[in-house]
């Protein structure tokens, strides 16, 4: 098992490189600089001067190579638009925002997703099950801004219950987490159920059946233990995208969030912050991977042995 | 004595988008106690349904069984019984064995625990009195190193070694009934031998009765007292052992039995294989359901449904031929050889 993990590790940091040098190229290739945008009418001798400060003047491979050794140090660089602020502080700065508003709405998304999810299943085909399909389909189907729009308008303006925008109290987090939640819970709910009526379909719950196990242990102890495999690997997906939150709430409420300054940054052209806040991004996702792998382990026993191997 | 567990009349439909399948048309028969009664049959005639409604194990599917369709056990109304009522004879009083021991077992349950499960839902064992008990049961199966066995996991274990923990499983409770639906059928044959032999002992020891459902002739044939054989989700033919192999009346037998291997290969002569396919159970039956594939069939055969004919007692086919005005027909020469 460690042996597996070290190995998995390993893959990890050949996937943080590859995704490293692609989105470095890719920075580079978007047309226009970090200054040019800074200022209007930059003089071209004084552009000049900077992109040679930041050796932005030499060839691609030679900024590439720089780039990869400053990494290796753990130094993920400073701004280009705000000097003197390291990525570090940035990350440090607004990554618990985006944290608090994605990690709550992925623990509602499960909670909520999963239980509707199993409800659907245990009642298929009844009215709980259509109603939690009709919600579900609702869910995937309209677009977060559209419905955190609609949410802002009904709950700020017309009855004033929470404030429109910003972050600081609990009545901030509202209506950004409900907004972000929906469309994951709608698609754990729709998985979940078929999860389940999948595994409830299985020979063993006949076998179940047939021991004059009641129907409460029968989805207690072996529908629901199987039917949440699957799903397992779903959520932690989610999980990698807690902290880079969702640039569409953090702009709508005015949160103060990576989302939103990863956006500017890329408007900015301020290449360190983009890349920096990519390798970030990257590394919480590869984690969520593992992790998910872990936990598949530890829940399925199958998987367990195949790997001692 | 009264028998341990009588059908009668059992209908069963599957509603599909095609209509109702019309799988198990008016069984009735009886099993008594201690007593081994092989079902046979092609696949799907409705054999292993028979065996699933004796067990109410059809009431989560699509499955309609007929309001008149009576299933006793001891006495006990099987198909009007509660829910409630149900759980406490299922997997006690009657307990079943499925024919794909893999995908029977729960893959993330250790096998003891499993069946400790049916221990503790019946009786008010303890947890550790449970485990001694499973330990028990592994050994009755003849598994080695039970210890050791009751905390792997089903993919641990041979497909051999499944289906002995699916017996212990089904005998934890020493059931009256135990409904063997192909038990060996995903096994390879020296593993069935010794399954049948292992269940033939432990039928001895405890006297329980076995419906042993199976379209291998081979193992009704050294395992069972009595056979009915099915077609068309109707009971063609049934008797003893000695009966059905030595003196079959229904020509649907006499193609079962001239189907095995065996007896053709040493003769060098081509395996005779039965022509045709089963009718479309979505339909009413005019006539015998047998009768487009009968090599004997006669006018009245198309028209009209043959009521069951006792030949001799406990031996009963339904066919026109052991109809007193029928022609009398040689049967051809088969299996176990005819007196």
């Amino acid at each position: 098992m460690w042996k597996y993990i070290l190995k998995r590790l390993g893959y990890m940091l050949l996937t943080l490189l590859a995704v490293v040098s692609i989105t470095f190229l890719l920075v580079h290739t978007i047309p226009g600089d970090p200054f040019t945008s800074m200022v209007e009418d930059l003089p071209e001798e004084t552009r000049q001067l900077y992109m040679e400060k930041y050796g932005f003047d030499k060839p691609l491979i030679v900024q590439y190579v720089r780039y990869i050794t400053q990494l290796l140090t753990g130094d993920l660089g400073a701004s280009l638009r705000y000097p003197g602020r390291k990525v570090g502080e940035i990350v440090a700065q607004y990554a618990p925002v985006s944290a608090s508003i994605g990690g709550l709405a992925l623990f509602m998304g499960v909670v909520l997703g999963l239980t509707l999810g199993i409800l659907a299943a245990l009642k298929q085909n009844r009215w709980p099950d259509r109603l939690v399909m009709v919600i579900a389909l609702l869910g995937t189907a309209i677009p977060t801004f559209v419905i955190a729009a609609v949410l802002q308008y009904a709950l700020t303006v017309t009855w004033p219950v929470f404030p429109t925008t910003g972050y600081g109290t609990w009545k901030h987090l509202v209506l950004p987490v409900t907004c972000m939640c929906v469309s994951p819970l709608a698609s754990y709910a729709r998985y979940m159920r078929s999860s389940v009526l999948d595994t409830a379909n299985q020979d063993y719950i006949l076998t179940a059946e047939a021991k004059g196990v009641d129907r409460f242990h029968i989805v207690t102890r072996h529908i629901l233990r199987n039917a949440i495999l699957p799903c397992i690997t779903m959520i932690c997906v989610s999980v990698g995208g807690i902290f880079s939150g969702s640039f569409i709430i953090e702009k709508i409420f005015a949160i103060p969030g990576l989302g939103k300054y990863f956006i500017s940054a890329i408007n900015d052209r301020d290449y360190s912050v983009v890349l920096g806040l990519n390798v970030i991004f990257t590394g919480i996702y590869v984690m969520a991977m593992l992790l998910s792998d872990i936990l598949l382990m530890l829940c399925d026993p199958r998987l367990r042995l195949s790997n001692d191997k | 004595m009264e028998p341990l567990l009588k059908v009668e009349n059992l209908h069963v439909r599957f509603a599909s988008y095609a209509g109702n399948v019309h799988a198990v048309r008016g069984v009735s028969f009886e099993v008594g106690r201690g007593e081994v009664l092989a079902i046979v049959g092609e696949s799907g005639c409705g054999k292993t349904v028979t065996a699933k409604a004796a067990m109410r194990l059809l009431d989560r599917t699509n499955a309609i069984v007929d309001k008149d369709s009576r299933i006793e056990l001891d006495g006990q109304d099987m198909l009007h019984m509660p829910r409630r009522k149900l759980n406490t004879i299922r997997g006690k009083d009657i307990s079943m064995i499925f024919q794909d021991s893999m995908t029977s077992l729960n893959p993330t349950m250790t096998v003891g625990k499993q069946i400790m499960e049916n221990l503790l839902t019946h009786t008010s064992m303890t947890k550790g009195a449970a485990r001694k008990r499973a330990k028990e049961l592994l050994e009755l199966v003849e598994i080695p190193d039970p210890e050791d066995r009751l905390d792997c996991y089903p993919h641990q274990l041979s497909g051999g070694m499944r289906q002995r923990v699916m017996i212990a499983i089904a005998l934890a409770c020493d059931p009256k009934l135990l409904i063997a639906d192909e038990p060996t059928t995903a096994l390879d044959v020296t593993i069935q031998a010794q399954l049948l032999d292992l269940l033939g002992r432990i039928k001895e020891q405890n006297g329980m009765s076995v419906i042993l459902v199976t379209h291998d002739l081979g193992v009704v044939a050294s395992f069972a007292q009595r056979v009915q054989v099915m077609y068309a989700g109707q009971i063609v033919e049934h008797g003893t052992v000695e009966d059905i192999f030595k003196r079959p009346k229904h020509p649907y037998t006499w193609a079962l039995l001239s189907s095995i291997p065996g007896r053709a290969l040493s003769s060098k002569s081509e395996l005779y294989a039965l022509k045709g396919t089963p009718p479309d159970l979505r339909r009413p039956l005019i006539g015998c359901p047998f009768a487009e594939r009968c090599e004997y069939c006669m006018g009245i055969c198309k028209k009209q449904c043959p009521s069951e004919t006792e030949v001799s007692e406990g031996h009963s086919a339904s066919c026109w031929l052991c109809h007193e005005f029928a022609p009398k027909v040689q049967p051809p020469r088969i299996f176990g050889g005819n007196e």
